[in-house]
């Protein structure tokens, strides 16, 4: 079966990696650090409660990894689509 | 040496190296003078968006706000920090790839409209003014309350050194200094941060000194702060009642990430990177450079507000020894006072200080009968010592306190030079040469953009020495009209290869006056407090929105505005579809 390496697909596929960090983004910050808080807090993270370790500490580092992944995963897909600059 | 002598060398040592700077990097070319001839490596460029985007209010004020706060403080920190995520994967590889210079001529040209443009100048202007209004403020501020000099004279030094390294280098000139800046402002903010935690938790690293145990105890420094807090009148540090609803700190985390996203002078810094991939990784590492700050600003203004605590409160909170004898306050608070920034009332007349939480009626009553308090006696702290006391309070040597000085400078005038650059490439190159003359020559061109940013400083400048009365409001109306306008508008740009002119500018425009109306309905029409036609309170808002939280709901207005005039109207040309389809991938065609 021949894959589909159109630009049609190379953005659908774009597309569907921003839905998944995007959906990360929101879940740590606004489930984890804002509506989940209160609960979240009973459970401890060294002196940390949880959720406001989610809210001050937590949600910072998970945007940083989520844009190095982003990155790398468009990369590849830029590389699978034949559509990377040289 | 006196501490004076000493701040003035350390400040006095980094305005050089700017200067320095200015003169190894000037501009020859419009495209060196607007985005630094795009060949600044994605690191670099990362740590010079950080310095960027880090403002005097990063560096001196949000520790201190986020003490007082407590866990809804999160909502700054997530705010500004979630942004980037926006702008790294929604924006900045696309406008990268688009490849001009400014932020209005990518709205101009994908909506092949000059109103357009003119509409994205507009909003680009009223946020950057406003925004540099509070830099020029935040360099005043750190000359006249650090280093004891006259507010004006300090004003006018950081202007004229703004003035040779922007006007002569542009955002080539910029952006390196900026890297030096960011050095800078890291190592002082970092320093005192360390010290602190080393001596409260025995932990160097202010992040996990945050979560760990007080120094010869069993118990958590959280533990104990919240426990004290509570004592004390106040609730919890932790606890997420206390502090804003939770409808406002979710719009409000919103509204940041979103208003960050649209902020031109931020995303322009991603125009200056070689190719499409290196924008996408410099944002990560814009991040990593701005987490390394935002990561210590929560123990900073946690460790700030346990100190202060427990310095005016040492021993069992009611008892004798539970007080500080006003004579015995540590040199740092007499400094201080003498300031005006934190003021002292006996009110009890017993010659110690009670520092509690007076608005709470069932305690402060409980207080006056047990222990004899008659309100709180720190009657006046301004939240902005939390930082610039910290190297007094930790007891650190003069050179770092001299190092936070010019680390508040470095972080004002970083700032102030990034939103300078977005003035006036505004001004010459979408005004001038998009609008007005567009047969202007290039050598023309950059003596305009220079003209242009000498203007805007001396403007900048005048407003900071004569500020209008809401200089505290106008950043949330910066961030509401980046929210509102830019933001939605160029994400459809690059998301829906059909949203054509019609739908672009009358969203746009919805989106700015919508998030006009309610800021103005609140404070007052152009912050005229008087004019105001509803009360600023949690009850007078509609649905409970704080008018600084508003940012979020004029940007779906925008959103759906535009879908609507979209669909009523007819699609953008096949020149302009073509365009959307070439900026979604990297490679050129």
């Amino acid at each position: 079966m021949s894959q589909d390496l159109s630009r049609e697909a190379y953005w659908k596929a774009n597309l569907r990696l921003l839905a998944i960090c995007l959906g990360i983004w929101f879940f740590v910050s606004f489930v984890l650090g804002i509506l989940l808080a209160a609960p979240l807090n009973n459970i401890h993270l060294g002196g940390y409660p949880l959720g406001f370790w989610f809210a001050q500490q937590g949600s910072i580092y998970t945007f940083i990894v989520l844009i190095f992944v982003y990155a790398w995963r468009m990369n590849v897909l830029d590389r699978k689509f034949n559509v990377d600059e040289e | 040496m006196d501490q004076q002598t000493l701040s003035l060398i350390v400040v006095g040592i980094t305005f050089a190296i700017y200067i320095g700077i200015a003169i190894w990097a000037r501009a020859g070319s419009t495209s060196e003078f607007y985005v630094a001839g795009k060949g600044i490596h994605p690191v670099a460029n990362g740590m010079a968006t950080a310095a960027d985007w880090m403002s005097a209010a990063s560096f001196i004020s949000m520790a201190g706000l986020i003490a007082f706060l407590g866990f809804t403080g999160g909502a700054y920190l997530m705010g500004w920090t979630g942004g980037y995520v926006l702008m790294a994967l929604l924006l900045a590889p696309y406008l990268r790839k688009f490849g001009k210079f400014t932020v209005p001529e990518f709205i101009g040209d994908r909506f092949y409209s000059k109103p357009a443009r003119v509409v994205a100048v507009i909003s680009l202007l009223a946020m950057s003014i406003t925004y540099v209004i509070g830099q020029m403020r935040g360099v005043g501020i750190a000359f006249s309350n650090i280093l004891e000099v006259q507010l004006e004279v300090g004003l006018v030094a950081g202007m004229a050194v703004v003035f040779i390294y922007a006007v002569l280098g542009g955002m080539k000139g910029i952006t390196y200094t900026q890297i030096a800046q960011y050095v800078i402002m890291i190592f002082a903010y970092t320093v005192p941060a360390v010290f602190i935690a080393i001596t409260l938790t025995g932990n160097p690293l202010p992040q996990l000194g945050l979560g760990s145990t007080l120094q010869g105890s069993d118990t958590y420094l959280l533990e104990a702060l919240d426990n004290t807090m509570v004592e004390l009148g106040f609730t919890e540090y932790t606890a997420t009642e206390g502090g804003m609803s939770m409808l406002n700190m979710f719009l409000l985390t919103l509204a940041l990430m979103i208003g960050t996203a649209g902020l031109p002078h931020v995303i322009i810094r991603f125009f200056t990177v070689p190719r499409v991939r290196d924008a996408r990784k410099s944002a990560g590492w814009a991040l990593v450079f701005i987490g390394i700050l935002y990561t210590t600003a929560p123990a900073v203004g946690a460790m700030a507000i346990w100190n202060l605590v427990n310095t005016v409160h040492p021993g069992e909170i009611g008892t004798e020894e539970g007080h500080l004898a006003y004579e015995d306050k540590p040199a740092w608070m007499d400094r201080w006072e003498q300031t005006g920034l934190l003021e002292f009332e006996d009110k009890n007349d017993d010659g110690v200080i009670q520092y509690y939480n007076d608005q709470n009626e069932e305690f402060a009553a409980m207080a006056e009968e047990e222990y004899g308090w008659e309100g709180s006696e720190i009657v006046e702290l301004d939240r902005d010592i939390m930082v610039l006391a910290n190297p007094e309070i930790a007891g650190l040597p003069g050179w770092v306190i001299a190092l936070v000085a010019a680390g508040g400078i470095a972080a004002a005038l970083s700032t102030a030079a990034g939103l300078l650059l977005a003035i006036s490439s505004a001004i010459s190159h979408d005004l001038l040469k998009g609008v007005f003359t567009p047969k202007i020559s290039e050598k023309r061109e950059l003596l305009a953009g220079r003209i242009a940013m000498a203007v805007a400083i001396l403007f900048a400048g005048y407003l900071g020495l004569n500020p209008p009365g809401f200089a505290a409001e106008v950043v949330a109306l910066a961030f509401g009209l980046a929210a509102a306008s830019l933001f939605p508008t160029l994400m459809m740009g690059i998301f829906m290869k059909k949203m054509n002119r019609e739908g672009a500018i009358t969203g746009m425009l919805v989106g700015l006056v919508t998030t006009l109306l309610y800021i103005f309905m609140y404070k007052g029409w152009f912050f005229f407090p008087e004019t105001a036609m509803l009360p600023d309170t949690p009850e007078g808002w509609i649905f409970g929105i704080n008018p600084s939280s508003f940012g979020p709901i004029g940007a779906a207005l925008n959103f759906i505005t535009a879908f609507i005039v979209m669909k009523m109207t007819a699609p953008p040309p096949k020149d302009i579809q073509d365009l959307v389809e070439s900026v979604r991938v990297p490679r050129a065609d």
